[in-house]
Order: C-alpha cells, then structure tokens, then sequence
C-alpha cells in the first residue's frame, strides 16, 4: 500500500514537470524570432517533456504497458533530435539564413541573395 | 487516490490541448516552410503523449500500440518534408 502511494506521488510528479517543459516548449516556439532558435527551444523540451510524461505514466501501468510506453519513450528520444537535425540542414542548405542583430521576428528567416 | 490521479490525467489532457492550437497557430503563421514543417513535429509528439494519457483515462491498453504507430508515421512524415524540402523530390 505505501509502495502504490509511492509510485503515484512519483508518477504525478514526473507527469506535472513533463507538461511544464511542453509549455516552455511551446513558449519557445511562438516567441522565438526564426527557424534556427525555435527548434533549439522545441526540440529539446519536447523530448524532455514527452519522456517525462511517458515514464510517468509508466509507474502506474501494469508491466507490459509500462515496457510499450517505455519502449515509445526511447522511440521519441531517439527520432525526435534526428528530425529537428534533418529539418535544420534542410532549411540551411535551401537557403534560410539565421536572424542577426535587432530584426524583429516576422521579418527574420527569410532567404537571402 | 485513483481519482485524484484522473483528474490530473484530464488536466494535463486539457493543458496538451491549449498547447497544441498554439503550434497550429504557428503552422498556419509560420513564415517559412521550416517553421511549419517543425510546429507540425511538435503537434506529433504531443498528439503521442494524449494517446498516452487517453489510455490510462478510460483503460484502453490497447491505444499504446495506436501511440505507437503514431510515432512513427509522425517522424516519417517530417522526414519527408524535409527531404523534399532540401532536395526538391523523393526519389
């Protein structure tokens, strides 16, 4: 019994902070000024948040479930750091280049001659 | 015990979901094609981690191997963009 109660305070924990870093992430991905910054910040806390949340839902799963949700987990932290790579040097060999300096947001990004 | 459990499972749920009608709004602004084809990758994962919590609300075990699938038709997907997006085609 001590040990259920254990394991749901872990799980609610794991489960809150995931969700915070998904919040940050998306912060991140509405307030950052071009490509290059916005997949530094989304990357990152979502494959932290994802996993925090898959792990965490992982301590209150029957044992199958959990080693699915932990194999999806695993799943996420390998694909998502390969496609934010992918879609970087895709957007750098088409040409966007990086926002220098004080140019406001909506403008940054563009492709340059 | 239980109950407080889903109703944190349902606030979270709530929270993903706000989250996730700000990326489409940065998928319908975005830009470049770079910033759509990322809030698109992000959309992804959360729709995974709501398959997830959908699981564990109404006891479907079975929607982990639907989250699963998701996956990776979510990472398939952006890979393809991207890859049309640098070469100009898939071949």
């Amino acid at each position: 019994m001590v040990w259920e109660i254990i394991s749901i305070v872990i799980s609610l924990a794991l489960i809150t902070g995931g969700v915070f870093f998904l919040g940050v992430g998306v912060v991140g991905l509405v307030r950052l000024p071009d490509v290059y910054t916005r997949l530094h910040a989304t990357t990152k806390c979502d494959t932290m948040g994802g996993g925090m949340v898959l792990i965490g839902l992982a301590f209150q799963a029957d044992p199958i479930s959990a080693l699915k949700l932990v194999f999806i987990a695993v799943f996420i932290w390998i694909t998502n750091p390969t496609a934010a790579h992918v879609i970087a040097k895709a957007s750098w060999i088409t040409g966007f280049m990086p926002v220098q300096g004080e140019q406001k947001s909506q403008k940054g990004g563009m492709p340059v001659e | 015990m239980e109950d407080f459990a889903q109703n944190v499972h349902l606030v979270a749920v709530i929270l993903i979901l706000v989250m996730i009608f700000f990326c489409l709004g940065r998928a319908i602004v975005g830009p470049t094609a770079p910033d759509r084809v990322a809030a698109i990758n992000m959309i992804g994962v959360k729709a995974v981690v709501i398959i997830a919590f959908i699981t564990f609300i109404f006891d479907y075990l079975y929607y982990l191997d639907i989250a699963m699938v998701y996956a990776l038709m979510s990472f398939i997907a952006t890979i393809g963009v991207a890859k049309y997006m640098e070469k100009g085609a898939l071949d």
